[in-house]
């Protein structure tokens, strides 16, 4: 067992159930800052497991990249976005807690079942990779559908895509970086998109409920 | 021999330690709160007056309303015979003892409620409706813990488990298991994220409420045996936290201790949740027992 890396990956998915289990925007937000630090932290970790050799240049980036991107810009960008809409929680979601949490312990061990079945064609540094990974894409799109406030949405995105992170780790020694960079950038660009769109929305509504954008008006 | 000298550690822990335990916890908030505290000892002084006085029984409550105390106790203390305190094995170990030790605490909280219910007050009632909405959904956490400890080591008996806990330390499962343990604790024995120990206001009570009608020894039965169950359950969570320590009397005791002002410290920082969210935090700490089960069964390659 990688011990470092493994609770590395424990961590991540009781950071993203804790994401799922909370109705304050900000703790939902410092979740995913938390999951960004996690997830710099993450490549050194697997990349150190066996030996002391000094980690290459190419997860040094990758381990960068996420920090300033995923721990830094985005829940800084985000929670001044919260700051600026006045919304500190998620009063009426779309299901509440309770369900939330019973879904998203059923869907983690759904995640655990499926990566049990899923066989990797080489060996992945870590058991729990694949799991994690699948925990957090499907808790991320429990949080897009379970919530209306547009940030938790976001922040249900960001963890969606910090799941397809991990799993690109498993695969980070087959992998160009220039693939990587590109996620993380794309990602970035995405968060600022959606910021501006929850500045609009809570302009135009004077909230950020998402539901208000379904009705259509004459 | 060996078992005279485990059965003398298991007594002096199970016995004699738990008002111990209370004392720290109070004696924490106090220094956090910067007041001198009562006197660490006090709890032993508490139950000495008690014992003393004559109790007092309303004349609508029956013999299940006398048994309560009786019965919690008797079966905390059975409970906690199925621990290993300290020297090796527990005194009473087979197959599947964890079973019989969840529910053991299970009964000793079925006797509280059935008093409680038995004095005919609405304020018990209420107390004993809540002390089982929160012990039904603390249970399931407790399972989770208690099965993620069978997948990790692969025995039924709780000496067992925490004889074959060595190699546990770097396992990311199990430190999930503690933490939700942890919680599941703090509800168990009535602390204060789930209720506050020191409140004055029967509406918000949980535990103190139910003791509202006892007297005298029966009163004495109840706090020592709230004690021994906050005695019994840190001694489970040092067992797991830290398996090298559950197998020498003074560390286990020292650990014991830590937790008791660990509980100290919490009740500082933290404030009664709200009722509707106490439903949230055990379901979320059943969650979180799950995931150490199902990251364990990853793990150990099973699933």
């Amino acid at each position: 067992m990688s011990g470092a890396a493994d609770f590395l990956l424990a961590a991540l998915t009781v950071t993203a159930l804790y994401a799922v289990a909370t109705s304050r925007l900000a703790a939902c937000v410092r979740a995913s800052a938390l999951q960004g630090f996690i997830l710099a932290a993450l490549p050194l970790a697997l990349e150190w497991r066996d030996g002391l050799a000094p980690p290459s240049p190419h997860v040094l980036v990758l381990a960068f990249g996420a920090l300033a991107i995923k721990a830094v810009a985005i829940p800084a960008l985000l929670l001044r976005s919260i700051r600026a809409a006045g919304v500190r929680r998620e009063v009426e979601p779309m299901a509440s807690l309770h369900i939330s949490i019973l879904g998203a312990a059923a869907l983690v061990a759904l995640a655990f079942w499926i990566a049990g079945q899923m066989v990797p064609p080489f060996r992945l540094p870590s058991r729990l990779l694949v799991p994690v990974a699948v925990a957090n894409v499907l808790l991320g799109f429990l949080l897009v559908v379970a919530r209306r406030q547009a940030v938790t949405q976001v922040v249900g995105y960001l963890v969606l895509e910090n799941g397809v992170f991990v799993f690109g780790l498993g695969l980070a020694s087959h992998q160009p970086i220039a693939v990587e960079l590109s996620v993380l950038l794309d990602v970035l660009v995405g968060v600022f998109v959606m910021g501006i769109a929850i500045n609009h929305i809570s302009q135009a509504f004077d909230h950020i409920d998402t539901t208000a954008l379904a009705s259509l008006r004459e | 021999m060996r078992t005279a000298v485990a059965c003398t550690w298991a007594a002096l822990l199970l016995l004699a330690l738990p008002p111990l335990l209370l004392g720290i916890v109070v004696r924490v908030k106090a220094i956090a709160a910067g007041r001198a505290g009562a006197p660490l000892l006090q709890g032993y002084r508490d139950l000495a007056r008690l014992l003393r006085k004559t109790p007092v029984y309303s004349g609508t409550t029956t013999w299940v309303f006398r048994a309560g105390p009786i019965v919690a106790l008797a079966a905390t203390a059975a409970a906690g015979c199925l621990l290993p305190l300290g020297a090796g094995a527990a005194l009473l170990a087979f197959e599947g003892d964890l079973v019989l030790f969840a529910y053991l605490l299970g009964l000793g909280r079925f006797a509280m409620m059935s008093a409680a219910l038995d004095t005919g007050s609405s304020f018990e009632g209420m107390g004993a409706s809540r002390e089982a909405a929160i012990g039904s959904l603390g249970e399931v956490a407790v399972f989770l813990v208690l099965v993620t400890l069978v997948v990790a080591t692969g025995e039924l008996s709780l000496s067992a488990i925490f004889a074959g806990l060595d190699a546990g330390g770097g396992n990311p499962a199990l430190w999930l298991a503690a933490a939700a343990l942890a919680a599941v604790l703090l509800a168990e024995n009535a602390r204060i994220p789930i209720d506050d120990p020191t409140t004055h206001l029967e509406l918000t009570m949980v535990h103190e409420v139910m003791a509202l009608d006892h007297s005298g020894p029966d009163l004495a039965f109840v706090e020592y045996g709230a004690a021994m169950k906050l005695a019994v359950t840190s001694a489970l969570l040092v067992g797991l936290v830290w398996p090298a320590a559950a197998r020498q009397p003074i560390a286990l005791a020292g650990g014991m201790i830590a937790v008791a002002v660990a509980i100290g410290l919490v009740e500082s920082a933290m404030a009664r949740l709200r009722l509707p969210r106490v439903k949230q935090y055990l379901i979320g700490s059943a969650a979180l027992a799950g995931v150490a089960l199902a990251a364990e069964l990853v793990l150990r390659g099973a699933a």
